[in-house]
């Protein structure tokens, strides 16, 4: 399970990263949403993997750890905020500039 | 006797009053020249009257010590020390100050208000008691680059000169470097001490010169004192500050900031002095520098040029007395301290008198001043012997003592001829350059083309100048009655030990140093007399420009930083990217490869069964589709989804369910939000990437995503540590919840929530200031020229959507009222209601959905915060910490015992906050084509 979890967030980084670089606004986003299920998984993979144990108070004889969960949740809320400010700037960027280059140019 | 507690508050007190009046003259600018010199000399004054309790004290050998705590684990105290040595220094600043001050009120234009310079003045006289009251080293550094800021200022007071900002950025320049390389030097001292207290220090002077970090630590502080006394190589600055007006120089160039290095040398002498290296690197540069300095003073022809070098090659002198390295040597430094910034100062004020009266400092064109001015002459050609070494006078007895250290010095034996030999040599030139400076100026004929008719300057402008020139004749005829006490308890500080036996006297007998200096004045005078040969031979010489040297040198390392700010800052989000990327990838490789202890780590089986691969399978078939599809907009979209459902999966099959329904309900959020991105972007093809940047980025990714999963393994294989426990243990007891992770967020670490939230309430605001006045046009085709369709809500969707928005709410109620025990709460709730709010929009559109939904999303952002932070601050009034929580058991009809806890308000302002953001944003975005044409709407 461990090295399926690490290939996942490998791949998800990797096609992320590679998106980011792109010229164009749109895959600038998908990028930056395959980076957030990266680093999230991430940040939850620290709290180890364990199956059938939520941190439920009763529902498990030892519960696995709540904080890394605790983090991601907010991680994921506030990823969604960020991906929606990047996108009303990507409009904006569009109005202003008439294209959907990340730096408003053309590219040679 | 006074009490201590007393005097530690006078101690205080002095440069509490330079800093804290320092502004005063400019406050009072508007009420005339008058006052705001008076109210420079009273902040003065008021200084000196606050210094004189504490004299008798520091006279008699005792270190006055005050500590004051700033930031102590940081080492850095506002200690403050009063010993003979400060003592010295607080007299010669304050002393020269006063009369600077009065002074200045002449010289300057009556135009100039005054105010400015004065409190720039006061700064820096603040700055420099800082420097030598200071008993943390950390602290001395502080007033120390508050000295060369302040000295900035001063020294580019006449900005609109193009000279002047130069020589002002030359002096920044270096006393500022000087300033860096003395810090990482007194770092290093107090590494070695382990503690910035000079008491600390001052005691481990063995300790220190024996440690292995002792040659860089005395390398360090020597480049700060070098740069600052302006000794060679470092010198180029002083000629070129001499731009500033000529109270500045007399003040800083002579009296006091010139002087901060030597007394950095004197503070330090007995921790870092005795030993070859500081022989050395002291002896030798004051060597170098009483030399050079005197040479060079011979052939200038500005008067304020050749006091500039005169005090270069004095300066030498004292770092040579100090690196010679005898107690004697160090007494006769600091006593030549005094005596030059009595003579200099005096000398620099004559000076500016002299310009000030004829309009130019050049000795070519100035001379036979003794007629026009013949007060002012006689003062400053008794200044100028005083400069020369003629007896009678207080230069002449310093130099003395120099000599004698010189003939007596026990080193070299071999050679002991070579420093006599060298003093007499240094001690010529400074005949011959003073002689220069009194017959060129006040003899040697009619002036040449004066822009002025000059004559005796006003009555209390030569004021200061008399005092100055009586004192460099008492301290001449009778040192032991005048500076005798101070002088001893200033050996006494810097030496921190017994004094030699030593007596001032103007009368030694007919000794050796005598015949040197007899021989020093007639030679002097000689190679005065062969003046126009040597000019003639030095005006054939390369001509040397420091300035100009400086200058390109500056100027190529502003160029270099301009070169490199376009590499790195070219306004390309990619290469951003690129870089930030590679870094991060550089920096964890550096980690993961330095890391020790990873043959040991063992990954833990956790089996891997058919579904779990599945999964991994269709999120691997998600992100590549995705990544090798992403031009084709649309379907890549679809995979990203894919993907996200998938790590929905991953949070269910690994005990997150939490994670698992809010992960699910911002994939909604997020796919709406990219669809409507995807709306308004243009679908036009893109170009393609050029091969090399495919394969840059191809690189980057691989060894990002690479690096990224060799990591995870390492800390999944690493033994867990975590911090868990407590809120385990206590989140029933302490929380009132058994959803530990909802506990978390809205009770433990709430504090980090109401951060978070308002993050998101930012958002949501930024998406107001972002889609203000926004006008997008949407597109009437898509890429492939099909038409968009014209059904713009669909009857079936739209039919099905309004029954089921009171249905979502009650299981956003449902969820959010469990959220304590079970999984759900705050984020979740807020997810789930805004996407049944937002479908209500795509099912029935903008203009059915707008008047239903609640407006004022800044209010209800408000409202989310408050709510949040208020009953936090609830906690308050029964006098617990902010965010306290209390819970308890209710027992509700129907629905039977409800534990409610105050954390559930809190949960509410998040829940709140969340709905808003969501749904203002979603909204926002949808309603940029209502602001277009009828036609485009209809569409």
């Amino acid at each position: 399970m461990e090295a399926l979890l690490a290939t996942a967030i490998g791949v998800l980084t990797a096609c992320g990263v590679f998106l980011i670089l792109r010229a164009r606004t749109f895959p600038v986003l998908l990028g930056l949403t395959l980076l957030s299920y990266a680093v999230n998984l991430f940040l939850f993979a620290s709290g180890r993997l364990r199956l059938d144990a939520p941190p439920l108070i009763g529902a498990a004889a030892s519960p696995t750890d709540p904080l890394p969960q605790a983090l991601v949740l907010t991680a994921i809320v506030i990823g969604f905020g960020m991906t929606a400010y990047l996108a009303m700037l990507a409009l904006r960027a569009l109005a202003e500039s008439g294209g959907d280059h990340v730096d408003a140019a053309e590219e040679p | 006797m006074e009490l201590p507690i007393n005097s530690s508050l006078l101690l205080a007190a002095i440069p509490a009053t330079a800093f804290g009046a320092c502004l005063l003259p400019l406050l009072l600018q508007r009420f005339g020249r008058a006052v705001t010199g008076l109210a420079a000399t009273t902040v003065m004054a008021s200084c000196l009257a606050l210094l004189l309790p504490l004299t008798p004290a520091a006279l008699a050998g005792q270190t006055e010590l005050l500590h004051l705590a700033w930031l102590p684990t940081y080492g850095l105290d506002l200690n403050l020390r009063l010993d003979g040595l400060g003592l010295l220094f607080c007299l010669l600043i304050l002393g020269i100050g006063l009369l600077v001050v009065l002074y200045a009120a002449w010289y300057l234009p009556s135009s100039d208000p005054l105010g400015r310079f004065y409190s720039i003045l006061l700064l820096f006289m603040a700055a420099m008691l800082g420097v030598v009251l200071s008993e943390n080293l950390l602290l001395l550094l502080v007033f120390w680059e508050l000295t060369s800021l302040s000295s900035f200022l001063l020294v580019a007071y006449n900005s609109e000169k193009y000279e002047s900002r130069i020589g002002a950025r030359m002096a920044l320049a270096v006393t500022g470097g000087g300033g860096l390389a003395l810090l990482a030097g007194i770092l290093l001292l107090g590494h070695i001490v382990g503690s910035y207290d000079l008491s600390a220090i001052l005691a481990a002077g063995e300790r220190v010169r024996t440690h292995r970090l002792y040659a860089p630590a005395l390398m360090l502080i020597l480049l700060g004192a070098f740069s600052k006394s302006a000794q060679f190589p470092f010198h180029f600055w002083l000629p070129n500050a001499m731009t500033a007006p000529t109270p500045v120089s007399a003040y800083l160039h002579s009296a006091t900031m010139v002087k901060a290095g030597v007394f950095l040398l004197a503070r330090l002498y007995p921790v870092l002095g005795s030993s070859d290296l500081w022989f050395w690197l002291v002896g030798g540069s004051g060597a170098i520098t009483l030399v050079y300095g005197a040479t060079i003073a011979l052939f200038r022809h500005d008067i304020k040029g050749l006091l500039a070098y005169s005090t270069i090659s004095h300066l030498g002198l004292i770092t040579l007395l100090f690196g010679l390295d005898t107690p004697l040597s160090v007494i006769a430094g600091l006593f030549h301290i005094i005596n030059h910034a009595i003579f200099k100062a005096s000398l620099f004020m004559a000076a500016g008198v002299v310009d000030h009266e004829c309009g130019t400092r050049d000795m070519r064109r100035v001379n036979g001043m003794f007629r026009y001015m013949p007060i002012t002459a006689t003062l400053a050609i008794i200044a100028a012997g005083s400069m020369a070494g003629v007896p009678l006078l207080n230069g002449f007895l310093s130099k003395e003592m120099f000599f004698a250290e010189a003939v007596s010095y026990p080193q070299f034996a071999a050679i002991g001829w070579a420093l006599p030999l060298f003093a007499t040599i240094a001690g010529m030139l400074a005949v011959a350059y003073s002689s220069r400076f009194v017959h060129d100026v006040f003899f040697n004929g009619e002036p040449i083309d004066l822009p002025r008719q000059p004559h005796e300057p006003p009555r209390w402008m030569r004021a200061p100048i008399e005092l100055l020139v009586l004192l460099c004749l008492l301290v001449g005829i009778l040192p032991a009655w005048t500076v005798g006490r101070l002088l001893e308890a200033a050996a006494g500080a810097a030496l921190q030990g017994p004094l030699p036996d030593f007596h001032l006297a103007l009368w030694h007998g007919f000794n050796q140093p005598l015949l040197m200096s007899l021989l020093a004045l007639t030679s002097g005078v000689l190679i005065y007399a062969l003046r126009r040969p040597l000019f003639a031979w030095q005006d054939q010489l390369p001509p040397m420009h420091p300035r100009t040297a400086f200058e390109r040198f500056y100027r190529t390392l502003t160029k270099g930083a301009r070169r490199m700010i376009a590499l790195l800052d070219n306004g390309s989000l990619q290469r951003y990217c690129a870089l930030l990327v590679g870094f991060v990838v550089l920096l964890g490789g550096w980690a993961f490869f330095s890391a020790s202890g990873r043959s040991e780590a063992r990954l833990p089986g956790v089996a891997a069964d058919e579904a779990a691969v599945g999964a991994l399978l269709v999120l691997l078939l998600g992100t590549l589709g995705a990544t090798a599809l992403y031009r084709n907009r649309l379907l890549a979209l679809i995979l990203v989804s894919v993907v996200g459902l998938a790590v929905t999966l991953t949070f269910i099959r690994l005990s997150a369910p939490d994670l698992a329904l809010t992960q699910l309900a911002v994939e909604m959020g997020t796919i709406v939000l990219m669809l409507l991105v995807l709306y308004y972007l243009p679908a036009r093809n893109t170009p393609a990437s050029s091969a090399r940047r495919l394969i840059r980025d191809l690189l980057l990714a691989l060894l990002a995503g690479g690096g990224l999963a060799l990591t995870t393994l390492q800390m999944l294989a690493a033994p867990s540590a975590t911090i868990s426990e407590f809120y385990l243990q206590q989140s029933l007891p302490g929380g009132g919840g058994a959803n530990v992770v909802n506990v978390i967020l809205v009770d433990f670490r709430g504090f980090d929530t109401l951060g978070e939230i308002t993050v998101l309430a930012m958002v949501a605001l930024a998406s107001h200031a972002l889609l203000d006045r926004l006008i997008l046009h949407p597109p009437q085709r898509d890429a492939d020229g099909r038409a968009w369709a014209s059904e713009a809500h669909p009857l079936f969707l739209s039919m099905l959507m309004r029954p089921l928005l009171p249905l979502a709410l009650t299981v956003s109620v449902y969820v959010f009222l469990r959220g304590h025990n079970a999984p759900g709460g705050g984020f979740v709730a807020g997810l789930i209601t805004s996407v049944a709010l937002v479908l209500q929009y795509l099912a029935n559109g903008i203009a059915y959905a707008q008047p239903r939904m609640p407006r004022h999303a800044v209010r209800l952002l408000a409202l989310g915060l408050c709510l949040t932070a208020g009953i936090g601050l609830a906690s308050w009034p029964f006098g617990r910490p902010f965010l306290t929580s209390a819970h308890g058991h209710v027992h509700l009809p129907l629905i039977g015992d409800v534990e409610l806890a105050s954390a559930m308000v809190f949960d509410l302002g998040v829940y709140v906050v969340v709905v808003t953001v969501v749904v203002s944003v979603l909204a926002g975005l949808g309603q940029l084509s209502l602001r277009l044409d009828a036609p485009h709407e209809e569409a």
